[in-house]
């Protein structure tokens, strides 16, 4: 085959072996070797000075017995059981609202986006402000003295709460974007039958959107399970509220660069590869039941 | 009769609209005018209970003091360079790979792609302790190119742009080539310069993307002069854990840049980060 080529598409092997070298290279150095290296980490003890002691599966069972582990675990799903669906539903609703024929449509798009180019570094500043048990503003609002960020049992809400407001104006802009497809003879057609708004919304906004709803939903659940800056910056390591809050990747940070633990880090971050790995195949056979790719 | 009754329930869903945009733009917003409030209290004026709304006097010292506690014009700096050098990368690197996965055929190809798919789908965390050993043995932890070492090349650049290419008719390429362009050419001449929307929607991406991230500066740069705005504040935390003026001052000035460069290009903003959508 190699020597039936013709001189131009010889040529053209060439370019296209030249141009995507920077890009294979790159990644091959950056990406798929650390991958590896990071596999084979996870079954070592790391000594110091990035010198490492092959150990087997200690890690792992170092890992499995650790109850701030298991904590760590349940408190990314829990994040995620508590940020998806209220996100979305939200989101649905801001991106139904902006949908409508309204006058400053822009100005409102703009302000619901604005989290977004917002360093979380920043904006959980004033959130651990607004949250603040002594001198937060919400407690005075509602006459509370609850510890929003430093009580074990309102901590992740409140964490829940900063990941929402943050996302909703992202998730509106995709999902208004898959409203605006819908055709609006669909929805003159119904009218004349005389469905209500909820019936119309159940008929017909949600089945066509569904395809735009289950990209934003995978994408929301990936970046939750990977969660790490925002309740890292919520609630610091000295926080004695940090372990009812602390996501996998938050362990593996304190782990791997606090605690210098590279193996066992390596070994948390391999576990959740697994976690995101069964999440999506939960979502793509889940999928199949809800979502219509029928239009 | 029938049609005023039409008319005043159309009138009513008019008015729960706004009552809703308008309720929930306030809660988007507040936290940003509390924060440019508190930023002007003093101390005592921050920790009131029942709050003071606003300060009885613009505290301009409270930034002053932030500017002295963190060496901001050097977080500016490093955070400009660090996003200035991987959006290059990003977008030659990326460009160059994406025609070629989109409109030249060699052997390999199909691999080759597979590799970025493969690093799209995995958490960047995953690469994070190698990537920071590699770094640290070449002696360069502290200096902007640790910055922007992992943002070298973009899988998902690649990925993004290869479907802009697909969408441009292969037929254009062809005409240059029969043009006598050869394919360096028909790329760099031709092709690339009909990919604008998206390489500014790349653009904006990659760097607020880069703006945002806070684990990989935080890991790899621990000198206070060579953080970016992101770990820097994380530090500042530590040090003013409860004077929330300068901490809220010190926030603004961090959020400053991006968010005027927002206001002015909202539409390029929006429209490239959703047409990015996922990642």
């Amino acid at each position: 085959m190699n020597n039936k080529l013709s001189p131009a598409a010889r040529r053209e092997e060439n370019w296209g072996w030249i141009m995507v070298a920077p890009t294979i290279i790159g990644l091959i150095v950056l990406n798929l070797w650390p991958f590896v290296q990071t596999i084979y980490t996870s079954f070592c003890e790391h000594l110091g000075f990035g010198h490492y002691k092959f150990i087997g599966i200690g890690n792992f069972i170092r890992m499995f017995e650790n109850a701030e582990f298991w904590r760590a675990t349940w408190n990314t799903i829990l994040f995620c059981i508590l940020t998806v669906p209220v996100g979305l539903f939200l989101s649905l609703l801001v991106a139904m609202l902006l949908n409508a024929k309204i006058k400053f449509k822009g100005g409102f798009r703009t302000i619901f986006f604005l989290p977004m180019v917002c360093a979380p570094a920043a904006v959980t500043m004033v959130w651990r402000f607004i949250f603040n048990g002594e001198y937060g503003i919400l407690n005075s609002i509602f006459g509370t003295e609850i510890g929003w960020i430093t009580d074990p049992k309102f901590v992740m809400v409140s964490c829940a709460i900063v990941a929402i407001w943050s996302n909703i104006g992202y998730d509106a802009v995709l999902l208004l974007a898959g409203l605006q497809n819908i055709p609006k003879t669909l929805y003159e057609a119904n009218s004349i039958d005389g469905a209500g708004k909820v019936k119309q919304f159940f008929t017909i906004t949600l089945p066509m959107v569904s395809p735009t709803l289950f990209v934003v939903m995978i994408m929301r659940l990936m970046s939750a399970v990977k969660v790490y800056d925002l309740i890292y910056m919520m609630v610091e390591e000295t926080n004695p509220a940090v372990t009812s809050v602390q996501s996998l990747m938050y362990l593996f940070y304190r782990s791997s660069f606090v605690a210098g633990e590279r193996g066992y880090g390596s070994a948390i971050v391999i576990w959740t590869v697994l976690l995101i790995g069964m999440v999506t195949v939960i979502q793509f056979y889940g999928q199949k039941k809800w979502v219509n790719y029928d239009v | 009769m029938k049609n005023n009754s039409l008319e005043s329930s159309q009138r009513r869903t008019m008015i729960i609209t706004y009552a809703a945009l308008i309720i929930g733009a306030l809660i988007m917003v507040f936290p940003f005018i509390w924060m440019i409030l508190t930023s002007f209290k003093t101390v005592a004026e921050s920790n009131a209970v029942p709050p003071v709304i606003f300060p009885k006097a613009f505290r301009w010292e409270n930034f002053k003091e932030a500017v002295t506690s963190l060496p901001f014009l050097k977080l500016y700096l490093n955070t400009a360079l660090m996003i200035l050098f991987r959006v290059i990368c990003a977008v030659a690197f990326s460009s160059m790979a994406g025609y070629a996965f989109a409109m030249l055929e060699f052997r390999g190809k199909k691999l080759l792609f597979g590799i970025v798919l493969v690093q799209m789908s995995l958490p960047s965390q995953i690469f994070i302790i190698p990537q920071y050993q590699m770094v640290a043995k070449m002696g360069l932890a502290n200096t902007i190119f640790a910055l922007v070492f992992p943002g070298i090349v973009s899988a998902f650049g690649v990925f993004f742009l290869r479907q802009t290419y697909l969408g441009i008719p292969k037929e254009i390429g062809e005409a240059a080539y029969l043009d006598g362009c050869n394919q360096w050419q028909t790329f760099y001449k031709v092709m690339f310069p009909l990919t604008g929307t998206s390489v500014a929607a790349l653009t904006i991406f990659t760097a607020v993307f880069a703006y945002s991230d806070l684990m990989w500066p935080l890991v790899v740069n621990s000198d206070l002069n060579m953080m970016t705005l992101s770990s820097g504040l994380a530090t500042l935390r530590g040090q003013f854990s409860t004077n929330f003026p300068i901490l809220m001052a010190g926030s603004l000035l961090a959020m400053l840049p991006m968010v005027i460069l927002y206001l002015i290009f909202q539409r390029q903003f929006i429209e490239g980060i959703a047409s990015t959508g996922g990642k």
